[in-house]
């Protein structure tokens, strides 16, 4: 719902770090996206697509990758997929399951000349 | 064509500014917290029912955010706790910048707790770090005992969970049991109080363990 805002953030990394590099045109943008961060990827990309216009991020594509939700046992180390509610661990049945992965936000790195 | 690590949080100017928040906040021993629902759910008047009952044995001050109207920081004046109103004008969540502005008109020396009440929606406000120690949840039975697993975020997040208007119970389809279920999976360390602000219910157990975090 606030992936405009989002955007906004993000156009302000990207050009920061261009303008530390000495780059003046940013031609992809990969980001990475956690399953459960609450982001929708294609609303992001029509806000960033929208006000990247006269930047020097104008002609850059977002590339999005999704994290997917993953989950440790803390009791035996076993992996889990979290994409859904995980009442216990497969492997031993403790309930004290981590999240290690899924709430992702973050730019990851950028292409510019 | 050079590829530029970059490997910087999106919303890290969000965190910045909130962990200065809660620095400054422990520094001057205030606890904060962060009351998220849905719209409806009844934060307000948890609110109210809290801080009548606090009696004036903390000394408490109020944030509200609402999209627009300031009826809720009347709502919470008239309880004789310092409140003050923020209007997003929009926006769906409120963020650090937000509460660092609110906090110039509030006198903060001697505060105990602030208590954050946040825009009502169940998804943006948990991405948003306002500087809190604990976010609460409050859900309204009449919203459905599904809605944990359909918004596990927040639930996920929260360090308490106020199941509010249980008076209700017994004229709706909700499986009180299915919410904590849902939860004690999402986070086996959650605290959660089931209450009713008509009847009073829950919310003594709720106040005094309040009162005691606070002073812990």
């Amino acid at each position: 719902m606030h992936e405009l805002s989002i955007a906004q953030s993000l156009l302000g990394i990207v050009l920061q770090e261009a303008g530390r590099h000495g780059a003046n045109r940013v031609t992809k943008v990969a980001v990475k996206i956690g399953a459960l961060a609450s982001v929708v990827p294609s609303s992001l990309t029509f806000s960033f697509d929208l006000i990247k216009e006269g930047t020097p991020a104008a002609d850059a594509v977002l590339e999005i990758e999704r994290v997917p939700a993953m989950g440790i046992c803390r009791a035996c180390g076993a992996r889990m997929d979290m994409s859904g509610l995980v009442e216990a661990c497969p492997d031993c049945g403790s309930k004290e399951i981590e999240l290690s992965s899924g709430q992702e936000l973050y730019v990851d790195h950028i292409e510019a000349e | 064509m050079a590829e530029i690590e970059v490997g910087r949080n999106i919303l890290e100017a969000n965190q910045t500014l909130a962990e200065a928040l809660r620095k400054r906040f422990a520094a001057q021993g205030i606890k904060v917290l962060n009351l998220i629902s849905s719209p409806g759910a009844g934060k307000t008047s948890v609110l109210e029912q809290t801080l009548r009952r606090l009696g004036g044995r903390l000394r408490c001050a109020v944030i509200e955010g609402d999209i627009q109207t300031d009826e809720d920081a009347q709502r919470v004046a008239a309880c004789g706790v310092p409140a003050v109103q923020i209007q997003t004008q929009g926006a769906c969540h409120l963020d650090g910048p937000m509460i660092g502005e609110a906090l110039d008109a509030l006198e903060l020396e001697g505060l105990e707790l602030l208590i954050i009440e946040n825009v009502g929606n169940l998804v943006c406000p948990v991405d948003f770090d306002l500087g809190e120690d604990m976010k609460v949840a409050v859900l309204s039975v009449t919203e459905g005992d599904d809605k944990p697993s359909k918004y596990p975020a927040l639930f996920r997040a929260a360090g308490v969970l106020l199941v509010n208007k249980i008076d209700l119970l017994p004229y709706i389809d909700c499986d009180l049991e299915r919410i904590h279920a849902t939860c004690r999976t999402l986070n086996p360390q959650q605290k959660v109080f089931d209450i009713s602000c008509r009847t009073g219910e829950g919310l003594g157990d709720w106040v005094t363990w309040l009162e005691s975090w606070v002073r812990g």
